[in-house]
């Protein structure tokens, strides 16, 4: 029992981490606090859904349509609905309202189409759905599988970061884009940029979570919730503190849902947070505010 | 020497009450659709009040409002047959006013996206906490409200209230409390430096802002019989309330009220005829707000008003003020 609860505590969290690190590259370089984050996740979900029982194209080959797809998406996101306000805004306390509101507009609208589609049901598809057999607990392979590329991708992620020479500019502008523009980086390109991959990053966790994860037209912004949690514990910008609070959180609430109760789980996401936001709002590893 | 008994405090003043009183014949000239619509008016006019008399100056914007609304109504449906019903109004005054500092102490001292946030996500918590208070403690899902409380009663409490809420507003507006508001709302670092409490101040007028959403809840809770913690705690309203006090103008008494009376309206007919569009629709208002009236109707009135009436002096300061708005 508590093999299966760390362990599916363990998927959950680097699920919640690999989500984390786009959301903390939208907001840590584009400075765009995006709530339709987990909407354009979700988005993912249904399209590996559709893939996978109309077409028969498995989520992980539909990654390789999904990713560039959503870096498209994302880029045009920023460019023409997100640009204006990055424009008119006059300090980076205005854009975050203007692009919390704006991205609150495109929660709804997302949302909306999905309902419209695919009703309030609950959907989730069958794939590699066989019990593998760890350290005594059985796990279905979806969830190893999902895990896997969860590490391989945010690994990947975190390599072109800091090793790549746009990773590097990405950085620069994240602690300072005023001084970034002095030492030739494209400001904008950078942000434009980081959302894009933010928004790939999205909508792979949207894929890997459909694979073990029953899902709905409303659960995005449950996910867009404990993204932010995420990345504020772990401090905005940064990717290791992303992925350990990711896994902080999903332990925490695997073990509180499989001891205590599964309703009470928002709950474990809430007193965690708010401890954080009391002791230290900077994020267990950020620098201070 | 009081500042109640000068002229520019009376005549507003008058002129409201005279306007209410009006209002509070209502009932004897329109039969009951329309009463239920007017229900819906003042109820949404409070709430977005009361909204913008803290996130209008302070710029923090809460999500927060169907927390204190769902407590209010939730109090009603637990103690209305236990005891008066002025007794339970106050006793949710008071649940609704416990919640309100907890959250203000905990979370105001922090920056505004972290206020967001947090109460992005209270919803969601409270009314996880209270549908499993509900299974596990109490073993009922879903309570009835059986009150001999009519239409017409919730009608005249609500302005009632929302007479209060802006008389309220109005004297804050000319009051120590209001101006430090403003201040901090302008500039909190500055703020700090003319020795103003910050976290108080914001946490006063976040209190005060959420007793009025929690009496709201609470008077209109007998208009529906049947509540359960997914009515109660409906996370639409929170949008709702925000998109009409922004469509208004949040930083004017009445601006918010120039949102809820066209939108209100509007949400009535989209229910009715399009019930699987609405959240598209409410997108679109949201995109049509941040793009195009960045400061609510008052401030699209206020941009084209400024620069012909005011002298120099002022002029600069408030093309200032509405190029911060618009810009």
């Amino acid at each position: 029992m508590l093999s299966y609860a760390l362990l599916s505590g363990i998927t959950l969290g680097g699920m919640y981490a690999l989500v984390a690190m786009g959301l903390t590259l939208q907001y840590g370089v584009s400075r765009i606090m995006n709530l339709a984050y987990g909407e354009l996740m979700i988005v993912a979900s249904f399209i590996a859904f559709v893939f996978m029982t109309a077409l028969g194209i498995n989520p992980i080959l539909g990654l390789l349509i999904i990713i560039p797809l959503s870096f498209a998406l994302n880029w045009g996101i920023y460019r023409f609905l997100l640009t204006p306000l990055v424009a008119r805004a006059k300090n980076r306390g205005m854009l975050e309202v203007d692009s919390i509101l704006a991205t609150f507009g495109l929660l709804f609208i997302v949302q909306g189409v999905l309902l419209v589609w695919f009703g309030g049901n609950y959907y989730s598809y069958d794939f590699l759905n066989d019990a593998v057999d760890v350290f005594g607990a059985a796990i279905a392979a979806n969830r190893l599988v999902a895990l896997g590329f969860a590490v391989v991708i945010g690994l990947g992620f975190y390599l072109i970061l800091t090793r790549t020479r746009i990773g590097t500019a990405l950085r620069a502008v994240a602690v300072d884009p005023t001084s970034a523009r002095l030492v030739a980086i494209d400001v904008n390109f950078a942000a434009c940029f980081a959302f894009a991959l933010g928004g790939a990053v999205a909508a792979v966790g949207g894929v890997l979570v459909s694979m073990f994860l029953t899902f709905s037209t409303s659960m995005g912004v449950v996910f867009t919730m404990k993204a932010l949690i995420v990345v504020i514990m772990g401090g905005v910008g940064n990717l290791l503190g992303a992925l350990i609070a990711g896994l902080i959180l999903g332990i925490a609430e695997s073990l509180v849902a499989t001891y205590i109760d599964p309703g009470l789980t928002i709950a474990v996401t809430y007193v965690i947070f708010l401890l954080v936001l009391l002791i230290k709002p900077s994020g267990l590893f950020g620098r201070t505010a | 020497m009081t500042p109640f008994l000068k002229p520019d405090f009376i005549r507003p003043v008058a002129i409201g009450a005279a306007i209410f009183a009006a209002l509070a014949f209502l009932p004897s000239l329109v039969d009951s659709y329309y009463m239920s619509l007017a229900i819906s008016v003042v109820s949404f006019a409070v709430l977005a009040t009361a909204w913008s008399m803290f996130s209008g100056p302070t710029r923090y914007i809460s999500l927060a409002t169907v927390v204190f609304f769902g407590i209010g109504a939730y109090t009603v449906a637990v103690l209305g047959e236990v005891m008066a019903f002025p007794l339970v109004l106050l006793c949710a005054g008071l649940a609704g006013t416990v919640v309100a500092l907890l959250v203000g102490f905990s979370t105001l001292r922090l920056a505004g996206v972290y206020f967001v946030i947090f109460t992005f996500g209270l919803t969601e918590l409270v009314r996880q906490v209270v549908s499993w208070y509900e299974v596990n403690v109490t073993r009922e899902m879903g309570r009835y409200v059986f009150l001999d409380i009519t239409q017409n009663d919730i009608y005249w409490q609500l302005l009632a209230l929302f007479a209060v809420l802006l008389l309220t507003g109005f004297v804050l507006g000319r009051s120590r409390l209001g101006f430090a508001l403003r201040i901090i709302g302008e500039d909190e670092t500055v703020a700090k430096h003319c020795g103003i409490d910050v976290t108080r101040v914001k946490v006063a007028l976040f209190v005060l802002s959420a007793l009025f959403m929690t009496l709201t809840g609470a008077i209109i809770a007998p208009r529906w019989t049947y509540i359960d913690p997914v009515i109660a705690f409906n996370p639409m309203l929170s949008f709702q309330v925000v998109i009409m006090a922004l469509l208004g103008g949040p930083r004017r008494l009445l601006g918010p009220l120039l949102g809820v009376i066209p939108l209100t309206l509007l949400f009535e007919v989209l229910t009715a005829s399009f019930p699987n569009h609405f959240s598209i629709l409410l997108g679109c208002v949201f995109m049509v707000i941040v793009y195009l009236l960045p400061g609510g109707v008052v401030g699209l009135y206020e941009k084209y008003r400024a620069p012909k009436k005011r002298t120099l002096s002022t002029d600069t300061e408030t093309t200032r003020k509405s190029g911060e708005k618009t810009a």
